[in-house]
């Protein structure tokens, strides 16, 4: 082990802690909430089963605007909301809201695009051997469309991982905060280039996992 | 009688033209039928068939389908009611993710039979469709005709009183298609099941059924009874489709 990073061990693993939690709660939010609006976009589109044009616009038009905001920017213009939500526009708590919105959002689009490649005739055969929507997302949905939620989800983590990076702007700290306080500022370039190469392998091992379970999953 | 369609219309918005798929059209299919559709492209037939069950709903009219007047009941009673109406349709549309059993379970599941009940239900049907060997495998690891045999027991499982068939050979040769007429055949027999066929394919309502519909435009222009006639199965040898190539030719040059 290089001495810079047994110099920094400590530091490392904290910052990789703060990581975890931003990400972590990210995915937890892009399943609970953005797995949902992404379904409900879908079902509410025009010649789908909820067809409901308010509320598709709706979600529509939120999904767009969280992703069109630079993402600094995001996070600076939501500090108050954050306040209101966790108490505190500071610390990784707080760096939590602005990136499980983002999750939200991005997710939700990519669960939306992986509905849409289902075959219609799937969801007639369905509705002709009379399931209701709620059977019709769980035994029908889900079950043919399991492999691109899978992918999506994984490409969503690794963007939640570049995300996260920046979140030193409101203390968040994360691994990529780390590198740029310690590695760039403080001029330990070989520090940061270590952390650099962590993070690769780290992104190629949920890509690898991601694909792995995808091609599992996939009986087509 | 067992299905009635009662001056039934349905139009869809195409751009800025209404197209009347189906024009206060009346039909009446007598139980234990195997009652054929036919027609050109466009003619309206499909778009008949899936009023049946309601899957598509109508402008104006009523269809009653086993005493029950489907157009005027709430969503919950109508999905109750399409339990007892099964449909095949042309591209099978079995779940790809799920094996033969699973997608044949899936309407058990609906009904809320229980394990057990299912397990047998299910190997039964698979059984009737000769395919219980096939029980664990992916639709993607079977042919066109074991694929629509699936979605056969798929849609017998909940014992249907009616079988709504939107094209169910347009996608298979005709070995094929001659093996799933006898199906379709035997579930009308033994079980006494109405099936109503849609098919561009003369030979294939020629060969099962005993009334066909013939539309246009989508009107009936009549419905008459026949005489079924045996579906002409074409030799599995190659040399078959030599001599059919080159007689044509032949009669051509004459």
């Amino acid at each position: 082990m290089p001495d810079i990073i047994l110099k920094y061990q400590a530091e490392i693993w904290q910052s990789i802690g703060e990581t975890f939690v931003m990400v972590g709660l990210s995915i937890a939010f892009a399943l609970l909430v953005g797995l949902p609006v992404g379904t409900l976009l879908y079902l509410c589109r025009k010649g789908q089963l909820l067809e409901n044009r308010s509320i598709y616009s709706g979600l529509n038009i939120f999904v767009n605007i969280v992703r069109s905001f630079p993402f600094l920017l995001l996070v600076v213009f939501l500090i108050p909301f954050t306040r209101f939500i966790v108490g505190t526009a500071i610390g990784t708590m707080a760096a939590t809201v602005p990136l499980s919105i983002v999750a939200i959002a991005y997710y939700s689009r990519l669960v939306e695009q992986a509905l849409l490649e289902i075959p219609r005739g799937i969801i007639e055969s369905a509705v002709s051997m009379g399931a209701s929507v709620l059977e019709i997302i769980f035994k029908f949905l889900f079950v043919e469309a399991r492999s691109s939620l899978v992918l999506g989800l994984t490409t969503s983590t690794i963007s939640f991982i570049s995300y996260s990076t920046v979140m030193g702007i409101v203390g968040g700290g994360g691994v990529g905060d780390f590198a740029i306080r310690y590695g760039y500022q403080r001029f330990e370039t070989e520090l940061m280039i270590y952390i650099i190469v962590m993070m690769i392998i780290f992104v190629q091992a949920i890509q690898f996992t991601g694909t792995t379970i995808a091609k599992k999953l996939d009986k087509k | 009688m067992v299905i009635s369609l009662q001056n039934i219309s349905k139009s869809y918005q195409q751009h800025q033209s209404i197209l009347q798929a189906v024009h206060s059209v009346s039909l009446n299919i007598d139980k234990g039928e195997i009652h054929g559709v036919i027609g050109a492209s466009g003619a309206g037939k499909s778009t008949l068939l899936r009023l049946m069950n309601v899957l598509e709903t109508p402008d104006q009219g009523t269809i009653v389908v086993n005493n029950q007047t489907l157009t005027t009941l709430p969503n919950r009673k109508l999905r109750e009611a399409r339990r007892s109406i099964g449909m095949i349709f042309q591209h099978f549309n079995l779940v790809s993710n799920k094996t033969v059993f699973d997608n044949v379970a899936v309407p058990l599941e609906l009904t809320g039979y229980s394990k057990k009940a299912k397990v047998d239900r299910v190997n039964e049907c698979l059984k009737f469709v000769g395919l219980e060997h096939k029980a664990e495998q992916y639709p993607a690891q079977l042919s066109g005709g074991q694929k629509q045999r699936v979605a056969i027991a798929r849609a017998l499982a909940n014992r249907p009183a009616v079988l709504l068939c939107d094209e169910p050979t347009s996608a298979l040769d005709p070995q094929t298609t001659a093996g799933i007429l006898d199906v379709l055949k035997t579930v009308n027999q033994e079980f006494g099941v109405t099936i109503v066929i849609v098919s561009h394919e003369m030979d294939v309502v020629r060969s099962i059924c005993d009334k066909v519909t013939v539309m246009d435009g989508g009107k009936i222009l009549e419905t008459v009874s026949i005489e079924t006639e045996p579906y002409m199965i074409p030799d599995n040898d190659p040399k078959w489709f030599l001599e059919q190539l080159t007689e044509k030719e032949r009669n051509s040059n004459a």
